[in-house]
């Protein structure tokens, strides 16, 4: 299954990183939630020094490979290029990101090195997803020795069981768990805290631990048929794909999935590209409301995925112990805000395979069985300082899904740097030095930081710069 | 529609612009290619005693993605026979008898630059150029450069040439010189019709790093090269400005260095050329950008109502003098247009590191911007501390935006002074002196 986003050719990115204006202290810095200099990596790509960009970007986040075919640079770093404001299209630096990553990746080159020098201090690590090789890079490049303890049989958490195979192979995912182990971090598979090994065990033989969950199984409709062989959890069908070889995956001819988000949109077109004859997606809401990425959405239309909107499941249709289709009912939005399903609207949609995106469990349950006294918020994710990650528990911090209830990976690696720093600080009373340009006179003139602390998002600022012109114009908002 | 004919020092052609000697002037199907593209005069490569050349002539200098900034060559003067040059300079004067074609020529004794101006006469040139320039191969040969660079031979050989030319004379001037007016005068005191410059500069562009040669290379070795292209125009204008300003020079200018487009050759005419030669650029691009640098002019002059090359040459010659003679007492400061300032932040960088410290980040609060274009919340904006400012230009110089900063004038209430003038009342202690810069 051929990569949706294609590699640059040499003189591509040669060109490309040319283009980059080299801003100081750039918006895009400030729209990395892991806070990567890009303008100087791509600095050193426009130089012919990629060993120098994969280790610039490397540094800042130990997942750049992943993260630069996954993130939605769109909104992120690329939304936030000055070229915009030039009427130009901003610089391609997610594609930039992946030559740098890819080059060092294809010639076995390394670019961190352990540090020489051990504090001798211990760290707990829970999770080995993106939060947690995002906390325990960032530690064992500070020195410290770290553990990390996961449930699964390989390492790497959603980035090697979640992601859409036309986006990342999972292979690229085991490599970065592989970056992390070579600069000294222990992962242990198949290690389940809270079954196999106590919170309380970790409190005791590590001087600090690390939550990093993710999330749990994915959320039950609860509706009659529920049950039947052919619907699937999206997370549990990507997974297969990324389990199994291509052709043993078994796929509908007329796919339904359920949902309005990313997630829905990513099983929408693996399901196209296994495939699938039909696929739709049913969504409860309006177009408008779908929280899908627009970019996601338009590529899913550009696959033939079909939509329908305002639809939501009632029941699965059982025909002899497999499913034929989904009955649905037509929905709007009532003027106090509450969907209402529209008396009679009811229809079936048939179908031969249902997958799930209606989100995941939190993990409120796991954090309670490790730390029964952990504060757990009525969202149901654990209550955390935002930028140290720090907890009611001393010693014990949190990051990634299971804190923030579900963000892009980029926030998972950024928040587990944040909880490294705050580590770092707790245990040492020392600042770790920061991915920030310098300048002459600190906060009050000069580079004002990056996105590690308060990443911006363009869309957000679409929306602040909107709401502000509405407000020039009176409180009427322009189409 | 502007008068782009010309008629400089007697040779007549039907615009300024004139394909320089060197690889794109070397045969008559060169040159009826460059005559059918519009160009008004060629002046032939350089005829001489033929020559050898090596494999591996030219080199380049890029910057970024963009190709041959600054171009160098070590390609001699024509390795074809005299015969053939002549020969084919006749045929292309008959077919295109109203453009003008130069012969360029480089001699070793008296008897030879009388023959070989003779020859030129036969041929139908309409001038010759006299070649002291080349930095390369020639110079060792007691030629080229050899010649320019001592103005006293220089002077010596073109008044040989003198002594037999019917038709004009322009005399070629090295750049590799300390005072280019030095060559011009001693051009002008041995009788010839006009100058052009600047011949190429003594460059190396490259070294390898892992062979350790620079280019062009030549089995492992390499030489000084003439240097060209767009990277010499600065320093060809100053020559040329030079030499315009020079009561004592006074004769017609043919400018050449670095002329890409109508642009570039208009700031030459402003300066007091009456034509001009280009030669990297069709190197790089070909004949055919003749065609917008002739219709550039010409819309530029219209806009200008001036309707003659005439009109426009030498108009800037004036307003070019000796630092001494400046204004101290008048000032400018940058501006930044927070409309159109796109927020990469390097007029900050580039002062505060290489100029004057005079430029804040300060929040867009504190300014009471709102969020717009290149805005992102809480990210600091470019703001100059005029009261500071000492007008450098340095931060309207690495603006990528179009007009976002601008320099713009602040009345001091201050009579203008120069430093001579200042040094007087000094002297005479109408004013003590300013106090330093702190």
């Amino acid at each position: 299954m051929a990569d949706i986003q294609l590699p640059m050719r040499p003189m591509e990115a040669h060109v490309e990183a040319n283009r980059c204006l080299y801003c100081f202290d750039a918006p895009c810095i400030h729209a990395c939630p892991t806070g990567i200099d890009v303008p100087a990596f791509i600095r050193k790509i426009a130089d012919g020094n990629e060993i120098g960009a994969a280790k610039k970007i490397l540094e800042a986040n130990i997942l750049g490979a992943s993260c630069a075919r996954i993130c939605p640079t769109k909104v992120l770093c690329e939304g936030a290029c000055v070229l915009h404001d030039r009427d130009e299209k901003p610089i391609e630096i997610g594609r930039l990101q992946r030559h740098a990553t890819d080059f060092v990746n294809e010639r076995g080159i390394h670019v961190l090195k352990p540090p020489q020098k051990k504090n001798g201090k211990r760290v707990a690590v829970v999770g080995s997803g993106p939060a947690g090789l995002g906390c325990a890079a960032e530690l064992a490049q500070l020195g410290y020795e770290v553990t990390i303890f996961e449930k699964s049989k390989l390492p790497g958490g959603l980035n090697t069981y979640g992601i859409a195979y036309y986006k990342l192979k999972p292979q690229l995912s085991l490599e970065e768990a592989e970056l992390v182990q070579d600069l000294g971090v222990e992962i242990r598979c198949g290690v389940e805290v809270g079954r196999d090994i106590s919170g309380a065990d970790l409190q005791r033989d590590f001087n600090a631990v690390f939550l990093g969950l993710g999330l749990g199984n994915g959320n039950q409709l609860g509706i009659p048929g529920e049950k039947l062989p052919e619907i699937l959890d999206a997370l549990e069908f990507i997974e297969q794909i990324h389990t199994n070889p291509l052709h043993q995956i078994p796929i509908g001819n007329q796919v339904v999935v359920i949902g309005g988000g990313n997630t829905a949109i990513d099983a929408a077109m693996q399901s196209v590209r296994l495939g699938a004859k039909r696929v739709t997606i049913v969504y409860r809401r309006s177009e408008a409301e779908m929280s899908a990425y627009e970019f996601e959405f338009e590529k899913a239309k550009n696959d033939s995925v079909h939509f329908l909107f305002n639809a939501v499941p009632i029941a699965f249709v059982d025909v002899e112990g497999h499913v034929a289709g989904i009955r649905l009912g037509r929905t709007h939005t009532a003027k106090s805000g509450k969907l209402e399903m529209i008396a009679g609207s009811e229809l079936t949609e048939e179908c031969d395979m249902i997958l799930k995106a209606v989100g995941q469990e939190k993990q409120a349950d796991i954090l309670r069985t490790i730390f029964p006294s952990l504060q757990i918020g009525a969202d149901g994710v654990a209550v955390r300082d935002s930028l140290t990650g720090a907890t009611n528990i001393a010693h014990v911090f949190v990051g990634g899904d299971c804190a923030n209830g579900g963000r892009e990976v980029v926030n998972a690696v950024g928040e587990g740097k944040n909880a490294a720093h705050g580590i770092h600080t707790f245990l040492t009373g020392e600042r770790a030095s920061l991915p920030t340009q310098p300048s002459r006179l600190g906060v009050a003139s000069g580079a004002s930081g990056c996105g590690l602390h308060h990443p911006i998002r363009a869309h957000e600022l679409e929306e602040q710069w909107k709401r502000a012109r509405a407000a020039e114009d009176g409180g009427v908002t322009r189409g | 529609m502007a008068d782009l004919s010309i008629n400089f020092a007697g040779i007549r052609s039907p615009n300024p612009f004139w394909v320089a000697s060197g690889p794109p002037s070397n045969t008559a199907y060169q040159a009826h290619r460059a005559f059918e593209s519009g160009w008004g005069g060629v002046v032939w490569k350089t005829i001489g005693t033929p020559i050898v050349n090596v494999s591996s002539r030219y080199s380049a200098l890029d910057i970024g993605r963009q190709r041959m900034v600054g171009f160098n060559n070590i390609e001699l003067i024509s390795d074809r026979s005299p015969e053939v040059n002549f020969q084919e300079i006749a045929e292309v004067k008959k077919r295109w008898p109203n453009h003008a074609v130069i012969a360029s020529l480089m001699c070793e004794s008296r008897e030879q630059w009388h023959e070989f101006v003779r020859r030129s006469h036969d041929a139908g040139a309409d001038g010759i150029e006299l070649n002291y320039g080349c930095p390369h191969g020639m110079c060792e040969r007691g030629m080229g450069s050899a010649v320019g660079q001592q103005p006293l031979v220089a002077e010596r050989i073109t008044g040989w040439v003198m002594e037999v030319a019917k038709i004009p004379v322009i005399v070629k001037l090295t750049p590799n010189i300390t005072d280019i007016t030095a060559a011009a005068r001693a051009a002008k005191r041995a009788g010839a019709n006009a100058i052009s410059l600047i011949n190429t500069i003594n460059s190396i562009t490259n070294v390898n790093l892992d062979t350790f040669a620079s280019e062009p290379t030549v089995r492992g070795m390499s030489s000084h090269a003439g240097y060209c292209g767009p990277a010499v125009k600065p320093i060809a204008l100053n020559m040329v400005q030079s030499c315009a300003a020079d009561p004592e020079v006074r004769m017609p200018i043919s400018g050449i260095g670095g002329i890409s487009n109508w642009r570039d050759a208009a700031e030459f005419m402003a300066f007091g050329a009456g034509t001009v030669q280009a030669c990297t650029a069709i190197m790089h691009h070909g004949f055919r950008i003749v065609d917008d640098m002739i219709e550039g002019l010409n819309a530029y002059l219209d806009e200008k109502k001036m309707r003659s090359v005439d009109d426009l040459c030498g108009r800037a010659v004036a307003n070019v003098t000796t630092w001494e003679k400046l204004d101290l007492n008048y000032q400018r400061v940058a501006r930044i247009n927070h409309d159109t300032c796109i927020g990469c932040n390097l007029c900050y960088i580039a002062c505060e590191d290489g100029a004057h410290q005079c430029i804040d980040l300060l929040h867009p609060d504190s300014l009471g911007l709102d969020l717009g274009p290149g805005r992102v919340p809480n990210k600091h904006v470019p703001k100059v501390r005029e009261a500071d400012c000492v007008g450098c230009n340095l931060c309207s110089l690495v603006c990528p935006v179009d007009k976002c900063i601008t320099m713009v004038e602040i009345p001091s209430g201050k009579s203008p002074m120069s430093w001579n003038e200042y040094q007087a009342k000094v002297a005479s202690a109408e004013m003590k002196p300013l106090p330093p810069h702190p």
